[in-house]
């Protein structure tokens, strides 16, 4: 049941059609706005996006949005980031040395050049999700996702990483703290099984949140030393 | 680990496909929405739509079919076909389509690659680069463009090599020495070029059986393969050359 206000963040940065797209297909109302003010009275926010950090953060300030969202994260409110918008959650990003909302600890890193891996990372890859929750219910462990970027988040406190994603080396593919869960992947253009994440977090209640164990992973950028199995 | 994709390209003409295929009656034979929205369920990997036509009124047309996928199809898509300015693109990627494809106009005017990934980042900008074996190339391949009728005296590497740099953020290789001969992709060309840059390539040209994919992915290092007749004319599935493909090794998306 999908009940409440949905706002699905319009902050310039392309791309939002294709969420609306998939909102419609899954018959949820919802408001596309750029107002700062509209997050008082959403239930649930989705801030989705394709495109470059900076000029991301720039057009966040520019809004207000940075605020309207720093202050809507800290009222622990449910939040859903999309690729760009699972980055700028973070300190800040090597994507033109970019400043981000800094909510929490850690940053954004480029896939190293000259490695032999192509970059962008585009395409279908696998998510292995390193802990249960709710809005990952119905998805099959080890599914595939559609991704397109250069950066990934690194996350300091491994405990944010849900999901992780073999380019390379493993990174943080799947966010969750608290009501906040972010995919670097397109969830709205993974076909069935991103439609069912995205209708997960639509029916989400933001409670149930299962025990953290951590990854089991040593996972690009985690904090050196961090517990893992 | 990344997964090699099985791309599905279908040419508009418009607002129609051109080619025949085999859904049955209960399908608009030939619309390219319908066609999309088939290929989507049975789990194709991405699309791609090639307009050749570009007049005001037939971009109308276009936009409106690219519309109407975005609505249905909750994978990837791309469109290409006589775009030729940033404004174009702009329009094609507001209406739903993730990226574009320049090829001619990128030859002629190559900062409309820069132009694009400035405005929409490097993953919206595809270079499609039509080549021919040409020996006077240092790569042996040359550019040619205009749907095959001009040679350009562009070495394909060369070429590849350049887009990459302005901004490309993925290239279609089509041989038009294979196009059309279901006798298999290009492999040379496409190792070579699928080694000399860092962005995805994907073949495209001669498909004809599931092996010729698994020849392209093994030999010819390509990240994607584009498909048209083999499956329109419901010769194979995309279920069958998936499964296929799979069964060799190949990472391949699970449907």
């Amino acid at each position: 049941m999908v009940s409440g206000t949905t706002i699905v963040i319009d902050y310039g940065a392309g791309n939002l059609k294709s969420v609306e797209n998939a909102l419609r297909h899954l018959g949820a109302s919802f408001l596309t706005t750029s107002l700062p003010s509209d997050l008082d009275k959403a239930e649930r926010v989705i801030f989705p996006g394709v495109g470059e950090a900076a000029a991301s953060m720039a057009e966040l300030r520019r809004t207000g949005l940075d605020e309207a969202i720093r202050s809507y994260v800290a009222a622990g409110r449910k939040l859903l980031g999309i690729c760009i918008g699972c980055q700028v959650i973070f300190e800040r990003s090597e994507e033109r040395a970019t400043e981000c909302l800094g909510l929490f600890p850690g940053e954004v890193r480029r896939f190293p050049a000259g490695s032999g891996l192509k970059v962008p990372h585009m395409g279908w890859n696998t998510v292995h999700f390193t802990r249960a929750h709710p809005v990952f219910d119905g998805i099959p462990q080890d599914s595939s996702f559609y991704f397109v970027h250069s950066y990934y988040p690194a996350p300091a406190d491994p405990e944010m990483i849900a999901g992780v994603t073999e380019y390379g080396s493993p990174f943080a593919s799947c966010i969750a703290q608290g009501n906040l869960v972010a995919f670097q992947f397109h969830l709205e253009k993974s076909g069935p099984l991103g439609l069912k994440l995205l209708s997960n977090f639509l029916s989400w209640d933001g409670s149930g949140t299962r025990s953290q164990s951590g990854a089991p992973y040593t996972v690009l950028g985690a904090r050196p030393g961090a517990p893992h199995a | 680990m990344l997964e090699k994709r099985i791309i599905v390209c279908l040419d508009v003409k418009d607002g129609r496909t051109t080619k025949g295929i085999r859904f049955k009656e209960n399908v608009d034979v030939g619309d390219p929405v319908e066609m999309a929205r088939v290929y989507y369920e049975e789990g194709v990997d991405e699309l791609v739509f090639y307009d050749i036509t570009a007049s005001a009124e037939r971009r109308k047309i276009r936009i409106d079919t690219v519309r109407r996928v975005a609505e249905q199809v909750f994978i990837p898509f791309s469109v290409g076909g006589g775009i030729s300015t940033v404004e174009e693109m702009r329009e094609v990627l507001l209406a739903g389509a993730e990226k574009v494809s320049v090829n001619s106009s990128a030859v002629r005017n190559p900062g409309i690659i820069a132009g694009g990934a400035a405005m929409y980042g490097s993953q919206c900008v595809v270079l499609g680069m039509d080549i021919a074996r040409d020996p006077a190339m240092p790569c042996g391949y040359g550019v040619v463009i205009d749907g095959g009728r001009t040679v350009t005296g562009l070495d394909a590497l060369a070429w590849a090599r350049k887009a990459e740099k302005l901004g490309a953020g993925e290239i279609v290789l089509n041989s038009i020495d294979a196009d059309g001969t279901k006798a298999g992709y290009e492999l040379t060309a496409t190792a070579l070029i699928s080694h000399g840059v860092e962005i995805p390539v994907v073949a495209s040209g001669g498909a004809g059986t599931p092996e010729h994919l698994l020849a392209v992915f093994r030999d010819g290092g390509a990240d994607a393969a584009l498909v048209a007749s083999m499956v329109h004319y419901g010769t194979y599935s995309i279920s069958g050359i998936k499964g296929f493909l799979a069964a060799n090794g190949l990472p391949i998306r699970k449907t």
